[in-house]
């Protein structure tokens, strides 16, 4: 559900439409006032779930185990509480009937750049100490209109014009205000992510001091997990120092922080592979346009690939083999593979699109479900709490009108630890479905500032 | 697969590489569900390609194949589709400086400069669209300068641009709004610079046909020049202006531009067009609008899914085009597009129209392509199921009754 100014922007369309237009600064001008006013009445983003719910009448698509018809979902305290037929209900719950309908998991997207994020500032090919966490605005629109195509979680990384760009940001998608509201938390309280990394043209751009040649970009990467080597090797107190890079890649040198290599040609994928075997990272190969091509490379070495398929081939060198049925090579050779946004090449709320297309290319209809859902659920080492509908994992799921792999399904209701994130029947939400006036603008970035006067003004009182 | 193929594949294999003048073969196809785009879709029909025209469309029990006629089949069959406005051909698709020939940068107002000078057939995009149904484009200059150039209408087939060519000078393409702007500080850099260049190009050509009118030689080398010939063809309704206007006040002043110079205008882009609904119908103008996918940043960051719907519901006639993209991927693909906006409001059938016979009559070669009427080209593309379901491959193309493609795809 949109902050409660957010209304306003879709209240100007229909007020709006066909008559005399409004500029922006008149736009917000009414805005503000109504903006105000709604605040007051509007319920604490972080609403926790207070009782139980019962979905029920709906096909349930749990993904790891057969579809269920005319079943119920039963949550509670944002978790997944059971999942099947004649299920008992708590008398307390709230039932809602959604018969007719399609639940499935949330889509978790591998590979995004929702929120503004930023990562490495250009002046160093290598900036591992860079964290994408300092950078996102999590009241971007872009994070609601991923909530409205169904994402639920999202790996929201650095670009790729750098050999190593910084630390990416693990997502959950709730109604968040702060970067911390919308983390994901390991046992320690520690916000995860993982390092990304990327090697063919991109990162031989404009960077300073950045490769000019292949064979330079795997030779200054390999220097700087040699040195991280030797810094982590010393115990904590006996480092003289702390190197807030050397620390990050300490992490990824143990295993505990996924490396996300952006990486596209044939080769590249395997210069990949070869670093990874010299210094034993966890990795996870990101886009992999070729992949195909090294699909049984990829299956022999049991590495996973978050993929992306585009409508054309082309437009930059590295992608002009690409092709609707790589995602179908990689699955037939095994290979654990997701399908992600990288939003926004593809927009986010294109992603159930994603596997469609890649059943185009030869992909199974359950490889494709499975691509969006526990695919990248298990790339990503958070199988145990989300990817699936199973008790005991988070409440993250959508309600579809339809087959998720038809075009003329729309996302409904998007559910994030069991809170209602997305409600299409709410024209609040249903902007950020579709676009259209002010669901993007600068305008909307303006309601930023808003939010803080609204909050001046409850202060105030 | 239900795409049988009757006849010998050595003929197929030669088909492919033939000018569709040259090789038009007579072909027959099939359809669980013919979409003629004349009329209500037709269970199991039948259209009968000779000579690459359209000779014969109707239900299969009363409409007869002429014996030895290569007959395809398919669940769904609708007639080639058309793409209203692209780059494709001009735009390559590796995206380096030296196949990017869609943009001049040399000067902000160009109409001279010519899409058939520029068109190169054997792109891969254009196989590409051409694999996925599209059997028609409209393409040519692109976004970047206030006046880019020119546009043509082209078939996917042929090995020059001559063999291609259905209309050598469609359209003269225009560009408002900040995409058009001149770079490091160059004119323009406003949109009211824009309008008063743009203006101002047109007054000057004014004044120099009102000169010539007088002058007993006017057509001698010494006094022509190509820049003020080609605005004075738009001034004298020879040409339609399209004029690429995103954002509302863009299109207004488009169509405030029209009036002044009385102009032929097509709208194109228009991502607020729901916005100035009662002025474009009012205009009278087509709208060529934006993919429904296009980004929705800057100026294009109020558009909508549903514009297309909204303009529809509005009696604004429209089509659908892909447009010009700058990155990955290199184009889009309007029969993908054309989907969303189907699931967004607008319904199957008036979304396969956009693509089809509106689009035809948007670039103006609804006498010859957009429909399966008899007498109209035989072009044709086949589909597994509901084309607009992405998982339903495109399986096969007729261009003038050549099958161009039978790769699923």
């Amino acid at each position: 559900m949109p902050r409660p100014c957010n209304a306003l922007v879709s209240l100007g369309i229909r007020d709006f439409e066909g008559t005399i237009i409004l500029t922006t600064s008149n736009l917000l001008r009414a805005a503000r006032l109504a903006c105000a006013a709604m605040a007051i009445a509007a319920t604490p983003h972080l609403a926790a779930q207070d009782r139980p719910i019962a979905f029920t009448g709906a096909t349930i698509l749990p993904i790891t185990s057969e579809p269920i018809e005319d079943g119920t979902v039963l949550i509670e305290d944002g978790k997944i509480v059971a999942v099947g037929t004649d299920l008992a209900i708590p008398a307390d719950a709230e039932i809602r009937d959604v018969r007719g309908m399609v639940i499935m998991p949330g889509i978790v997207d591998t590979h995004s750049h929702i929120g503004q994020v930023q990562g490495a500032d250009r002046s160093a090919p290598i900036q591992p100490e860079v964290r994408a966490m300092d950078s996102i605005n999590p009241r971007d629109f872009s994070i609601e209109r991923a909530q409205a195509g169904g994402v639920t979680f999202a790996n929201v990384m650095p670009g790729s014009g750098h050999l190593m760009s910084g630390q990416t940001f693990y997502m959950k998608l709730r109604d968040g205000e702060t970067i911390e509201d919308i983390a994901v938390y390991d046992e320690d309280g520690n916000m995860l992510g993982g390092m990304k990394m990327a090697n063919g043209t991109n990162p031989m751009g404009s960077v300073q001091g950045a490769p000019g040649t292949r064979a330079k970009s795997a030779a200054l990467v390999r220097q700087t997990f040699i040195e991280a080597q030797e810094y982590c090797a010393k115990d904590e107190d006996e480092r003289e120092t702390r190197d807030l890079g050397k620390e990050a890649l300490c992490e990824v040198l143990a295993g505990t922080r996924l490396v996300h290599h952006h990486t596209h040609r044939a080769d590249d994928i395997m210069t990949v592979l070869r670093l990874q075997r010299e210094f034993g990272f966890r990795l996870l190969i990101q886009h992999g346009m070729e992949a195909g091509d090294v699909a049984a490379e990829l299956s022999g070495a049991g590495v996973a690939v978050s993929h992306i398929l585009v409508d054309a081939p082309g437009g930059k060198l590295e992608a002009q083999n690409s092709r609707i049925t790589s995602a179908a090579d990689l699955e037939r050779a095994g290979v654990l593979v997701s399908l992600h946004s990288d939003d926004p090449i593809v927009d986010s709320r294109m992603m159930l699109r994603q596997a469609a297309l890649a059943v185009r290319g030869g992909m199974t209809r359950e490889g494709a479900l499975r691509a969006l859902t526990i695919n990248p659920a298990l790339q990503l080492g958070l199988a145990d709490r989300i990817g699936s509908l199973e008790p005991g994992k988070d409440a993250d799921f959508i309600v579809l009108n339809g087959d998720p792999l038809s075009i003329y399904t729309l996302v409904q209701e998007t559910w994030v630890e069991g809170d209602l994130v997305f409600d299409r029947s709410d024209p609040e939400d249903a902007v950020f479905a579709t676009g259209g006036f002010g669901s993007a603008s600068d305008g909307r970035a303006a309601f930023h500032h808003l939010d803080a006067e609204v909050l001046n003004l409850e202060n105030a009182q | 697969m239900n795409f049988i193929a009757h006849s010998k594949a050595a003929f197929a294999a030669l088909a492919l590489a033939a000018s569709p003048a040259l090789f038009a073969q007579d072909v027959a196809v099939r359809a669980d569900t013919l979409h003629t785009m004349a009329g209500d879709p037709i269970a199991d029909g039948v259209v009968v390609i000779e000579d690459g025209v359209i000779t014969a469309v109707g239900p299969a029990a009363s409409t007869p194949i002429p014996n030895g006629v290569r007959v395809l089949s398919a669940p769904v069959v609708t007639p080639g589709l058309i793409d209203a406005h692209s780059t494709v051909g001009l735009a390559g698709y590796l995206n380096q400086d030296a196949d990017q020939d869609q943009l001049e940068r040399s000067a902000p107002i160009q109409p001279h400069l010519r899409a058939i000078d520029a068109y190169n057939p054997r792109e891969a995009l254009v196989e590409w669209l051409r694999g996925l149904g599209v059997t028609t484009l409209h393409t040519g200059h692109g976004p970047g300068a206030l006046v880019s150039g020119q546009t043509i209408v082209v078939k996917t087939v042929g090995n020059t641009v001559e063999d291609a060519l259905m209309v050598e000078r469609a359209m003269i393409a225009a560009n408002f709004g900040a995409r058009a702007y001149g770079r490091e500080g160059a004119a323009p850099g406003t949109r009211s610079k824009q309008i008063a260049m743009l203006r101002g190009a047109l007054i000057k050509a004014q004044g120099d046909m009102a000169s010539f009118d007088a002058d007993e030689d006017e057509d001698s080398p010494a006094r022509r020049d190509l820049v003020n010939e080609t605005l004075q063809a738009v001034l004298a309704r020879e040409v339609p202006l399209m004029i690429t206007a995103w954002r509302e006040r863009d299109i207004l002043n488009a169509l405030r531009l029209a009036e002044e110079f009385g102009i032929e205008v097509v709208i194109d882009g228009a991502a607020e067009a729901y916005l100035v609904t009662d002025q474009l119908r009012e205009a009278g103008v087509t709208v060529i609008l934006h993919p429904p996918r296009a980004r929705q940043f800057g100026d294009l960051e109020n558009a909508s899914f549903t514009t297309a719907a909204a303009l529809r519901d509005a009696g604004i006639p429209f089509a659908f085009q892909s447009g010009f993209e700058g990155y990955v991927p290199k184009t889009r693909v309007v029969l993908w597009e054309a989907a969303v906006a189907a699931a967004n409001g607008l319904g199957q059938q008036d979304a396969l129209a956009a693509i089809t016979i509106d689009a035809a009559r948007a670039i103006g070669v609804e006498d010859r392509v957009g429909s399966l009427e008899v007498g109209k080209h035989g072009d044709v593309a086949l589909f597994e199921g509901d084309p607009f379901e992405t998982t339903n491959r495109t399986l096969g193309v007729v261009i003038e009754g050549v099958v161009v493609s039978e790769t699923p795809r």
